[in-house]
């Protein structure tokens, strides 16, 4: 089995990703970037990532959220995070990266800020 | 209870969820609470993963070393690579506002966040080790 789950909804022009399972050194990580790559070729840049279901992730795997939020401000779009388990707020807050992505505990909220 | 494991593993990425699954195994029979099983567990993780990737690089001729030990004072992981070694000074700091959006350079803060005590050596032999404290 697959240690990352990557599913796609749409929401008006939002695409959300709803990730579940782990995303770790090898193969989680780059299922994340195929996903980011392949909506940015169908013109798909306005994408929330909702991490509720991400039981574990490691520095690779905050490295790949890094790499996504870059990767889809480079081409013109907003990438946001929705539902941070406690683990890896702490993440984010130990690496300071809190400072950089825009986070939501609520997805009505979070779709409300594209608008 | 062993005091004790060592484990001798090729340099994969799948080397790093077996250390980190004996690790769990070694810091559940010591009766670790959940939290330092936690750090532990990401510690271990984040060790196997710099030796494989920065040390061995990939390289399945070398192998990774690591050994876990249940001290009085807490438990040691030593991870030991078979690679050149590196000064963890010239890393640059992730958290510096001109490398926050660097996709890599976070498995040592992450190391140095989880446990007590981090050293890194060269070993006499050749390689890189990399010495973790959680205490107790």
């Amino acid at each position: 089995m697959a240690d990352i789950t990557i599913s796609e909804r749409q929401a008006g022009d939002v695409t959300i990703l709803d990730l579940s399972g782990k995303v770790t050194i090898g193969e989680g990580s780059v299922a994340l970037r195929t996903a980011i790559r392949r909506l940015l070729g169908d013109g798909k840049n306005k994408i929330l990532m909702n991490l509720g279901g991400v039981g574990y992730i490691d520095s690779s795997g905050i490295g790949e959220l890094v790499s996504s939020f870059t990767a889809v401000n480079k081409e013109g779009g907003t990438l946001k995070l929705l539902n941070l388990t406690q683990k890896i707020q702490d993440l984010l807050a130990i690496t300071k990266l809190l400072t950089v992505f825009d986070v939501f505990d609520s997805e009505a909220d979070a779709l409300a800020s594209y608008e | 209870m062993a005091e004790i494991i060592e484990l001798t593993l090729p340099s994969r990425i799948e080397s790093v969820d077996q250390a980190a699954l004996e690790a769990e195994r070694f810091a559940e029979s010591a009766g670790l609470d959940e939290e330092f099983r936690s750090a532990i567990d990401m510690a271990v993780r984040e060790s196997v993963a710099n030796a494989v990737k920065h040390g061995n690089k990939f390289d399945e001729t070398k192998q990774v070393e690591i050994k876990f030990s249940k001290l009085p004072e807490g438990f040691e992981v030593i991870v030991r690579d078979f690679g050149p070694g590196f000064d963890v000074d010239e890393i640059p700091d992730p958290t510096d506002p001109d490398n926050l959006l660097k996709a890599s350079g976070r498995g040592i803060l992450f190391m140095r966040a989880f446990m007590d005590e981090v050293e890194w050596s060269n070993h006499e032999s050749g390689g890189l080790v990399v010495k973790m404290l959680k205490k107790q």
